[in-house]
């Protein structure tokens, strides 16, 4: 089992690109992008994990015990704020949407004739 | 495309996009099994060097804080982008909120979630609080403790009602945190490069790791990001509910 | 001098920040000043590390947390002369963009100022920087004040759907970034580009490294709008107000090229560069794709806004084409492609924002004849169109003839065959609607762009002006970008520096050496391209071309019956092409995936060693 996290994370992308795809509301398909991108929140973790070691905190032990890899958790940390983020500003032009077009489903937000 | 060819087509190339994931995936160390000596040198240094007792917050903070600077100013302009997308259009206008008119449609809040909605929310600022000011010593920091104080704004008006959260937390107040931490964020790298030679240079003394007062700048900018990040998402909160219970489309005879 | 650099992204990100934060107190001219100045202080800064430049490499390392034993501990800037030069276009391109946007908003809060110059400083950074990470960070930023930006006139009749397809699709290319980023921190366990690259080198080529390496490219080709990733540009640029389609098709999607190429020869190169045949066919069939896509969509296109955006497309798959070469010369003249062709665009979309501003509408059938008057932008668009033709000796021409010399060595001689048509195409679409708009030549039908989207009238009061004379502080800038693209073919010495560019661009060693090490005089042989009278031949053919397609559209009524059967022909085609343009987010994801599993696969079975 010792790349069954990976695979998860593989297969999250996997499951929010395709909730992307067939989404029939908008809300559902900005959930569905959260979910992609949770899963490089995972890939992150996992690819850093130590095992039996203790978590870079080193206020009560020894800063020479073994610990986990600080960076990947910085690295998620950052990719977290960017995630929710993104999340706000899809809600919003969602809201506006809504608010003009009276639906949320982008089906019937396709507008009738191409624009190119 | 129409919806089933759209699935067609998605199913075919998910799936062979799902098999060159795993493929690349398992080409990763296996899981618990990482040595990478970015990590540990990092771990190794940060307490003899910057006295800083989280390492996380140092990587954030210190080592790597250039990076923290791109990552507040997406909050930043996350935040600006919201507020100009929720502006008040031409056609709307401003009303009495729902939860403020005679004859409400909104149920009023139950007694429970009075009494304990007001108990929560000092304890709630408090450990906000705490997580901003100890980022360099325990978990937590500038953005994790902000995002508990802006909850604090939030639990106002789940308690109370909305007029009574844009008393406490008023626009002006919240847009003035939101642009004072991103700029104390820069002045905090402006600083590094006028006192120590270089920017986002660690300028203040460094003291002894356990202390509230050390690690020199890094509780600065754990001060900063908290203040910018509980403006943040205070703001985001009030314009979204502002846009449910508030802003009307005028209408049309 | 080397402390410069980070003020470059310093100054505008407070001057955002003390806009939004005063933004009750402020006046619109302080705010407008203020960004002004931040920008041309930007554009300053940006020049004098150019200069340094000169002298070698400029490496910065933030925190003064310098490399130990060659491994990176700090986040770095590794600025090089294309790293400066791209930097200082697109501060310069800022400049001309808020003095656009003096007049072109009538009433606008200070929201508008804080998103660019966050914008502005995000690029900045992307340009200087020399670790993954924050070349995923500052990609980011840009991005996200991008989204935000481009949904910045929602009172527009423009479709929302726009900024919404925009920001999902260059969201899933940004994550699939960030995953190759992961991907290559597990391998190697380093976030300096350098390093990576330097672990990398001569090692095993597995599926991670062919993996990280299609979702890294990927996320950047997003960016790019390369096909098939290209869908959000169009919609995007419909919706958009018109300062920032100057700055998206000027700077962003080029950036996104930019940074494909950056991380290809600083991380990927001495891994990958056994595999280089495949990777230039593959580079450079999209290419060639993208820019035929982009180039009969803009000829079809009767919507001002969108057929510059269509031309921009078609102008990317011309770099990407110089990119994918894979050869010091191609980059050269890619990079002066770049820089000279977005001054040209960006002031076509100064132009056209002007004509916005008096006229209310973006339409070439509806403004026919109707710009009579103007004596400036009228002849201004008709330059800057034959600028884009690769008219000799200016700019795009330069930058063209290099790529063609080198592709000539590399085997593929039938490239400028590909240039001509592309430029000719977009080049004779902007003859046509100057022609419609400032002499009112033409029907007042056109067989090509009765399938096309037309453009709404506009009666935003935002944008109603009471004179009828286009204000300077639109002439400027369009006027000295347009000279500006133009002169960068006639500097003399451009030639050479360029090539010295291309050359130290692709030199990963001396890169690795200059980062880790601090040695930064390496400087690689630049080998001698000079354009001979085959380059000048296709210049001037495409100028031709671009005007006969120009006068065959105008003065279909004296032509012969072969025309309309050509014209049939094309109205088929575009009708395809146009009928992928569905502004359907799901659709546009399902191509990205599409295009991606294709990636993967090809690159699966040509790069593994």
């Amino acid at each position: 089992m010792s790349v069954l996290p990976y695979v998860v994370a593989a297969w999250l992308v996997l499951v929010g690109l395709y909730g992307i795809v067939t989404s029939r509301n908008l809300l559902h398909l900005v959930v569905c992008l959260a979910v992609m991108q949770s899963s490089s929140y995972l890939l992150l973790l996992s690819i850093g994990y130590v095992k039996d070691a203790e978590p870079p905190i080193f206020a009560d032990v020894p800063p020479t015990t073994p610990a986990v890899d600080p960076i990947v958790q910085a690295l998620t940390l950052t990719d977290v704020v960017v995630g929710t983020t993104v999340t706000a500003l899809l809600l919003a032009l969602a809201v506006q949407t809504h608010k003009r077009y009276g639906t949320l489903d982008p089906e019937e937000l396709r507008p009738k004739r191409p624009q190119a | 495309m129409n919806a089933r060819l759209r699935l067609r087509v998605f199913a075919v190339a998910g799936t062979a996009l799902f098999a060159a994931l795993v493929w690349g995936f398992v080409g990763l160390p296996d899981f618990g099994s990482f040595d990478g000596a970015y990590g540990q040198l990092l771990n190794r240094l940060s307490v003899p060097d910057r006295a800083s007792t989280d390492v996380v917050t140092t990587v954030n903070f210190d080592f790597r804080e250039f990076d923290t600077l791109g990552e507040e100013f997406i909050l930043f302009a996350a935040v600006v982008g919201v507020a100009s997308l929720l502006r008040t259009l031409r056609g709307e206008h401003v009303a009495t909120p729902d939860d403020d008119v005679p004859g409400r449609r909104v149920p009023e809040t139950s007694l429970v979630v009075g009494v304990t909605g007001t108990l929560l929310v000092a304890p709630t600022v408090l450990i906000g609080i705490y997580v901003v000011l100890h980022g360099h010593q325990t978990p937590g920091g500038g953005f994790q403790g902000g995002v508990i104080l802006a909850t604090g704004l939030l639990l106002t008006y789940l308690t109370a009602d909305y007029m009574t959260m844009r008393r406490v937390g008023p626009t002006a107040l919240i847009e003035a945190a939101e642009g004072a931490g991103a700029a104390g964020f820069v002045l905090i790298a402006i600083g590094g490069l006028l006192f120590a030679g270089s920017f986002f240079e660690n300028f203040l003394p460094i003291e002894t790791a356990g202390q509230l007062i050390s690690a020199g700048t890094i509780p600065l900018g754990n001060l900063a990001v908290g203040l910018a990040v509980t403006g943040g998402f205070a703001f985001m909160l009030s314009e979204f509910l502002q846009q449910t219970l508030i802003k009307r489309r005028r209408e049309v005879r | 001098m080397a402390d410069l650099s980070p003020l470059a992204v310093a100054i505008p990100l407070v001057v955002a920040a003390v806009l939004v934060g005063a933004a009750v107190v402020l006046p619109r001219p302080v705010v407008d000043a203020a960004s002004l100045a931040a920008a041309i202080g930007v554009a300053v800064l940006c020049a004098l590390v150019l200069s340094d430049v000169a002298d070698g490499r400029v490496v910065y390392w933030f925190g003064g947390w310098t490399p130990r034993h060659g491994a990176a501990v700090g986040v770095s800037f590794a600025i090089d002369e294309i790293g400066a030069a791209l930097a200082l276009f697109v501060a310069l391109t800022f400049v001309g963009a808020f003095m656009f946007s003096w007049r072109y908003f009538v009433v606008v809060g200070p929201f508008f100022h804080a998103l660019m110059l966050v914008f502005l400083a995000a690029m900045v950074g992307f340009s200087f920087t020399g670790d993954l990470f924050n070349l995923f960070v500052f990609f980011e930023l840009l991005s996200v004040s991008a989204y935000a930006l481009v949904a910045y006139d929602i009172e527009e009749e423009g479709p929302i759907q726009g900024a919404l397809n925009f920001a999902v699709t260059n969201s899933v290319g940004a994550f699939f970034i960030l995953s190759g980023i992961a991907l290559l921190y597990g391998r190697t366990g380093a976030l300096n580009m350098a390093q990576i690259g330097q672990t990398l080198a001569g090692s095993h080529v597995d599926g991670l490294v062919v993996i990280s390496f299609t979702l890294i490219t990927v996320g950047f080709l997003t960016k790019a709008a390369v096909v098939p990733f290209h869908f959000w540009l169009a919609d995007a640029y419909s919706v958009a107000p018109t300062p920032v389609c100057m700055l998206l098709s000027a700077a962003m999607s080029e950036l996104g090229l930019y940074a494909l190429a950056r991380v290809y020869w600083t991380v990927f190169s001495g891994a990958l560069g056994g595999g280089e045949e495949s990777l230039q066919v593959v580079f450079i069939s999209a290419g060639v794709l993208t820019a035929l896509v982009g180039a009969l969509l803009c000829f079809g296109a009767r919507h001002l806004k969108r057929m510059l955006a269509f031309a921009t497309i078609a102008q990317i798959g011309l770099f990407l084409t110089g990119l994918g070469l894979l050869d010091s010369g191609a980059m050269a003249g890619a990079a002066l492609l770049v820089a000279a062709d977005g001054c040209l665009k960006a002031s076509l979309f100064v132009s056209v924002g002007a004509l916005q501003h008096l006229f209310q509408s973006v339409d070439e059938l509806r403004l026919r004849g109707r710009a009579r008057r103007l004596r400036v932008t009228g002849p201004l668009v008709v330059l800057c169109a034959l600028g884009v033709a690769s008219l000799p000796p200016f700019g795009p021409w330069l930058g063209k003839a290099l790529i063609e010399e080198a592709a000539g060595d590399a085997g593929y001689g039938w490239l400028p065959v590909v240039f001509v048509v592309t430029s000719a195409l977009t080049s004779g679409a902007l003859l046509r609607a100057a022609g419609r708009v400032f002499v009112g030549w033409g029907p007042r039908t056109d067989p090509i762009a009765a399938g096309a989207a037309a453009a709404p009238d506009e009666v935003d009061p935002e944008l109603q002006y009471r004179h009828d004379r286009v204000p300077r502080t639109m002439t400027t800038p369009a006027v000295a970008l347009a000279v500006a693209g133009l002169a960068l073919g006639l500097v003399p010495g451009m030639r050479e520096a360029v090539l010295d560019a291309g050359a130290g661009f692709v030199d990963r060693s001396a890169y690795a050496a200059a980062v880790l090490h601090g040695v930064t005089g390496l400087q690689a042989e630049a080998e001698t391209i000079q354009p001979g009278v085959g380059s000048v031949a296709t210049g001037l053919l495409t100028v031709a071309l671009a005007l006969g397609l120009a006068a065959v559209a105008l003065f279909r009524e004296r032509a012969p019956g072969a025309v309309d059967r050509a014209e049939t022909l094309a109205a088929g085609v575009l009708g395809r092409l146009r009928a992928l343009q569905t502004s359907h987010a799901g659709d546009y994801v399902t191509w990205l995936t599409l295009g991606t599993a294709t990636l993967a696969a090809i690159f699966a079975l040509t790069l593994t060693s």
